[in-house]
């Protein structure tokens, strides 16, 4: 099977790779490019673990082909921190603890992002449903949710 | 107390970001999946579609014309002559004669590309003669059920009894019948719990390398990188020392990462393929098919009880199936079943059955929630007849300090009365509950774990230290180990660095398991730090002329005691590392043992629930989890642990189970209908870390992973009651089965 | 596999009746890659329908309905006020469908296209009176969406078929929908039952209703005995009654993992009465 030339931004960055037509985006994030940080927990969408966010629209990777990605803008993990400074969520995640084995983490983390982006004040019942589909085993959401609301209130200017 | 308010120590019970924070939050962590090496081919796995069928052949020649394929292996290509658990373990890794269960391996492939793999393994022509197969527990155990396999069974298991009942387990105490008959009320129920899976979101994935001279290397996600080097040398026939171990970043296990699946299977492939590197990642419909659920169940249990709530007897017969190997945790669920209740007089038995269903694997507290899901709800329908507080029963019977528990042993320092107490306390007990709202109390036990383990620390030149463990990383053990080390060494948390190592760097650990990370490799830390504390005394005894025993260790520097108290200043940790060189060499310390001095765990959970009379959806409401600690090292990553425990504990109660057709396939491999607790089905999970310090350990770490999920299965069910008047006695609790229990009770 | 970005509707078409073996429309793609990961599908043509102009668009018709275009993913439903307005029970049964990440791919025309029964957006499309405009090699036509399914997984488009647009009718004045379904969680799960209503009030009164149920037939069903039944009431308790009983025996379901047929069919008549009460409340102007 020939493969597709497809010249795409990857967290800001141009970058061009070949896909077979098959390949996911999520494939081509960590096969081709070498972008790890998101995830496979399913392959099915149920799990959120590839979540990138997809010309300003949140989306898991594994049901976006690679050849889907052509022309547009794909944010991922690795672009969240700008150098060496965190995304507040990302502080907030390691400060309320809401990480245990971490492989969920960054979906949720990019998901919570495109969230305060679209509702900076959203209420703990918004963030659950809006995170529904990024599952965490290990945490029972309890810290991942305060850790959401902390950093949107960071966010918003409030002492936390 | 709450943890916070009060500091015994300088670092211990303090929350700092823990050491790996970063790398997780920035995607750069590497788990399972994440590596590659040069030449690197991708495996994949070819499984039975059915759940018991004989395997007449095997036909690999359409794969291996394929191009780009490079090693297709079957069960020939393993060794032969294994025997017990090693074999079982290579069965499963691929089936011989008969395929076991629907997802059993039969063959594996190695390509250039996944998509290649992908084919190859489609290309693998498998002829299946379907055999009868059984699923259920209870009838794998009739007389006309299919042996699936003869001559398993070990010499416990009475005469008579079906081929497929593979260990028979009994232990007793005191005159049962006499307790049935000093008791007021006696009441008699059986229980079903069905398996459910880890669902760790971290799909089994490795890396392994084999030459044709025997030596090996493996990148892979696990609990346990030595239980992965002794597995596998065994099954594909080399010695263990010559296969490496590395331990990936762990995308969670509870349990289900102690064993093995595919990871042979890329040693296998990467022999046959001239010692190219093979990566496999199983995908979630694998995972969940072919990797370790835990056991189903089916329980009889009988209790006495008298009007002011005393037990006066119990007794307690436990089905589980396994899946088609042995090792059903039912002797550990007839363990903890009655644990926390004073029982005069206790009678049990359990069967292991064999089933078409995958190897169970140990899922936290394995055994305990199902022997749990039965004890606590039907100790809570008595105290509902008799009209008895709930509370106040467990109180009454709770175990205390030189009680024997009921499976045998006489217990220690235990804190389930300050778990009952705090609980009690607690002010979700008091929230007034509205209209199909109910609230359920249970308690929950666990044994907590030592193992082998072996730890190794150095003092770096700078004076920082450097610990070496060989339990991975799953929850924070990294932080709670570098805190109790420099603790211990009197420097500060950031100078600590906790590395996890591979087999070749230390003697061998046994897994993350049994909530052992923090209490054993804790403990072992600490005994390694107090040892180079002691060289580092000697070095500064040395310098200044006095005897090593006149040297005391204070604020992370040696000075001087006793006679010589106050003759020479300090001598920093920094200032001895940085010349250690000329005083001796490296100072380092380690510890090897099985520690002794485990200390259990009790916990009991409060539930609120809401349920739709209509539909018999269930919402919990407000959650309450307490529990022994022994002590909170990271108290974050205690209620963590707490919280998780309990989430998976009321996923477990509602939604999550195997679902086999007819045709004994599992029905529900994937996310979408193995329903896993999603953020919007709980509310936040309030937690009360009670801490009665365990006396075996420096720091009085009980551990704390895996009490947590034991009482919700109970705990739901008895709120369920309180909600409705009806009484659920199967799991999951799922919406059909709840309204039609309510109909039922309805209808009297 | 074949990958095509044709930028008409007619190209497409072509496309799709030209191949020889297995062909997929690729639109928010939830369900085809998910069929093809899981090695249910493996097509030999897989048509990217995005590329074709006007198809993320959503545009008032000139009668003042709606067209739809087939690429616009839930999310951008739920962003657009006017549709909301006007249908929000069309709305958010799309917006029911998975998670957050699926809301910003899965579509209306994939959701119908894929055949099943449980697809949370089909009946309140049913119940609303949409209709599809379907392109094929022999031109355009369009059908009611109750006559696209068929059956689990089969459709009424003939090979080289593909729907081109929804088209919802006006809404017109004091009208109301809703749709409500069941899933074990509360969220992710396919529908173990759905039921649409919408109805139109004259004077206080049920002047006109259609009602659908999801989930508990091989296809989306419209069940006008259910609608009878709250046709010419102010939806008082015997009405609701009515309802749900007639629902209930409308359901003709199956016992399967999400679900067993006794359930199904109390439930039906349970999220009848309840999806009615809002459609009733919609319709008379509260804000529900």
């Amino acid at each position: 099977m020939s493969k597709i030339h497809v010249t795409t931004k990857v967290n800001g960055d141009p970058v061009e790779f070949l896909a077979d037509p098959r390949e996911t985006l999520l494939d081509c994030l960590r096969d081709r490019l070498g972008l790890t940080g998101s995830k496979e927990g399913c392959g099915t969408g149920d799990c959120g673990a590839c979540s990138v966010i997809l010309d300003g629209r949140l989306v898991c990777s594994c049901l976006v082909l690679g050849v889907e990605a052509q022309g547009k803008a794909v944010e991922t993990i690795e672009g969240m921190a700008q150098g060496e400074d965190l995304h507040p969520l990302q502080r907030k995640f390691i400060e309320h603890a809401a990480l245990q084995c971490g492989f969920c983490t960054p979906g949720i983390l990019v998901a919570a992002k495109a969230l305060l982006e679209t509702n900076p004040d959203p209420t703990e019942t918004e963030v659950r449903y809006w995170l529904a589909g990024n599952l965490c085993r290990c945490t029972g959401y309890d810290k991942i949710i305060r850790a959401v609301m902390d950093a949107a209130a960071e966010l918003r200017g409030e002492a936390a | 107390m709450a943890k916070d308010e009060y500091r015994e120590f300088r670092l211990v019970g303090t929350r700092p970001d823990r050491p790996d924070g970063l790398d997780k939050v920035t995607g750069r962590a590497r788990y399972g999946a994440d590596m590659t090496a040069p030449g690197m081919l991708w495996g994949a796995v070819v499984r039975s579609p059915h759940a018991h069928a004989r395997i007449v052949k095997i036909d690999t020649s359409k794969a291996e014309a394929l191009e780009g394929v490079k090693a297709v292996v079957t069960r020939a290509d393993l060794p032969t002559g294994l025997t017990g658990e090693d074999w079982d373990l290579q069965e499963n890794t691929l089936a011989g004669e008969r395929a076991l269960y629907d997802g059993h391996a039969v063959a594996a492939v190695a390509a250039t590309s996944a998509l290649i793999a992908q084919e190859a393994a489609r290309l693998v022509e498998v002829d299946y003669e379907v055999l009868p197969h059984v699923t259920d527990v209870d009838a794998a155990m009739a007389p006309d059920a299919p042996v699936i396999r003869e001559g398993a069974a070990d010499p416990t298991v009475p005469e008579g009894m079906h081929p497929n009942v593979v260990k028979y387990f009994a232990f007793d105490h005191g005159d049962v019948e006499a307790g049935f008959a000093q008791a007021d009320l006696v009441m008699e129920r059986t229980y079903k719990t069905e398996a459910t899976h880890q669902g760790y979101i971290e799909p089994h994935a490795c890396l392994g390398q084999l030459g044709s001279d025997g030596k090996g290397e493996m990148w892979v996600c696990t609990q346990g990188q030595w239980f992965i080097r002794r597995m596998c040398a065994a099954v594909v026939g080399i010695e263990a020392a010559q296969l490496r171990v590395t331990p990936s970043e762990i995308g969670g296990g509870f349990g289900g990462k102690t064993t093995i699946f595919m990871e042979p299977l890329s040693l296998a492939l990467s022999r046959k393929a001239g010692g190219r590197p093979v990566k496999i990642v199983m995908s979630r419909s694998e995972v969940l098919r072919a990797t370790g659920p835990t056991a189903s169940a089916s329980m009889d249990v009988k209790i006495g009880m008298k009007k002011d709530g005393t037990i006066t007897a119990g007794k307690a017969t436990f089905r589980m199936q396994g899946g088609a190997f042995p090792g059903a945790p039912v002797d550990m669920a007839l363990y903890c079943a009655f644990a926390p209740y004073k029982m005069p007089a206790v009678e049990c038995e359990g069967f292991d059955v064999l089933a078409n269903r995958p190897k169970c694997a140990a899922y936290r507290a394995p055994g305990s929630p199902m022997g749990a899901f039965a004890v606590e709800s039907l100790l809570d329908e008595m105290c509902r007849k008799l009209g008895i507080d709930p509370m106040d029963m467990r109180m009454k019977n709770a175990v205390r300090e030189g009680d024997r528990a009921a499976y045998g042993p006489k217990f220690g320092s235990i804190g389930l009365v300050e778990v009952l107490e705090a609980t009690r306390a607690h002010p979700n007990l008091s929230i007034p509950l509205g209209l199909n709202q109910g609230r359920g109390i249970a308690s929950g036990y666990w044994f907590n774990h030592g193992g082998e383990t072996s730890v190794s620390m150095a003092i770096s030149e700078d004076g920082t230290a450097q610990v070496s463990v060989g339990t991975p990383d799953i929850g924070g053990s990294r932080a709670s180990i570098a805190l109790m080390t420099a603790e211990t060494l009197g420097i500060p948390y950031e100078d600590v660095r906790v590395n996890v190592v591979e087999t070749g760097a230390l003697g061998v650990n046994e897994p993350t398991h049994g909530s052992r990370a923090t209490f054993a490799s804790g403990k072992a830390a600490v005994e390694a730090a107090q040892h180079a504390i002691k060289e580092m005394c000697r070095r500064a005894a040395a310098e200044w002329g006095i005897e090593p025993e006149a040297v005391e260790w204070v604020d992370g520097a040696a000075q001087p005691a006793g006679p010589n108290a106050g003759k020479f200043p300090p001598m920093t940790i920094a200032e001895i590392a940085g010349k250690m060189g000329s005083t001796g060499g490296p100072i380092s310390g380690h510890h090897e043992s099985v520690p002794g001095g485990v200390g259990e765990s009790f916990g009991c959970h409060v539930v609120d629930v809401e349920v739709d009379p209509e539909t018999g959806g269930v919402k919990i409401l407000r959650y309450l989890v307490v529990q022994d600690a022994g002590r909170a090292i990271h108290p974050s990553y205690v209620e963590g642990q707490y919280q998780g425990g309990a989430a998976q504990g009321i996923g477990w109660a509602l939604n999550e189970g195997y679902i086999y057709g007819e045709d004994g396939r599992l029905q529900n491999p994937v996310f979408l209908d193995y329903r896993v607790p999603v953020a919007s089905d709980l509310p936040m999970i309030d937690t009360v870390i009670v801490e009665v310090p365990n006396p075996g350990h420096p720091y009085g770490v009980r551990g704390v992973g895996e009490t947590g999920i034991t009482p919700p299965l109970p705990a739901i069910a008895n709120a369920i009651q309180a909600a409705t008047g009806a009484r659920l006695t199967e799991l999951p609790m799922n919406p059909p089965r709840v309204l039609a229990a309510i109909k039922a009770a309805k209808a009297g | 596999m074949r990958y095509h970005t044709p930028q008409t509707f007619e190209d497409a078409a072509r496309i799709a009746a030209a191949a020889q073996g297995v062909t997929r429309f690729l639109a928010g793609g939830t369900d085809v890659l998910v069929q093809m990961r899981a090695g249910m599908v493996q097509p030999d043509d897989l048509i990217d329908l995005k590329h074709i102009p006007g198809t993320q668009d959503i545009a008032r018709t000139e009668d003042g309905g709606w067209r739809i275009g087939i690429a616009v993913p839930g999310i951008a439903l739920g962003g657009h006020e006017a549709l909301c307005a006007d249908w929000p029970g069309v709305v958010e049964g799309m917006e029911l469908v998975g998670s957050t990440q699926i809301q910003g791919r899965a579509t209306l025309a994939g959701n119908l296209c894929n055949g099943s029964p449980a697809a949370d957006s089909v009946p309140g499309l049913i119940t609303a009176g949409a209709v599809v405009e379907i392109t094929g090699p022999a031109g355009t036509r369009t059908l009611p969406v109750e006559d696209v399914p068929q059956g689990p997984g089969r459709t009424a488009l003939k090979p080289g078929e593909l729907v081109s647009a929804i088209i919802l009718p006006p809404r017109g004045d004091y009208g109301g929908d809703c749709y409500l379904r069941f899933i074990p969680r509360t969220e992710m799960d396919i529908a173990v039952v759905g039921c649409a209503v919408n109805l139109r009030l004259k004077g206080g009164v049920i002047a006109e209703a259609r009602v659908a149920l999801g989930a508990v037939a091989p296809t989306v069903m419209l069940v006008p005995e259910a609608a009878a039944a709250i046709v010419g009431t102010a939806l008082d308790a015997a009405a609701e009654e009515a309802l749900a009983q007639a629902a209930t025996a409308a359901a003709k379901p199956i016992s399967d993992k999400r679900g067993t047929a006794e359930f199904r069919r109390e439930v039906a008549g349970v999220l009848a009465k309840r999806a009615a009460r809002i459609a009733f409340a919609r319709a008379k102007g509260d804000t529900a």
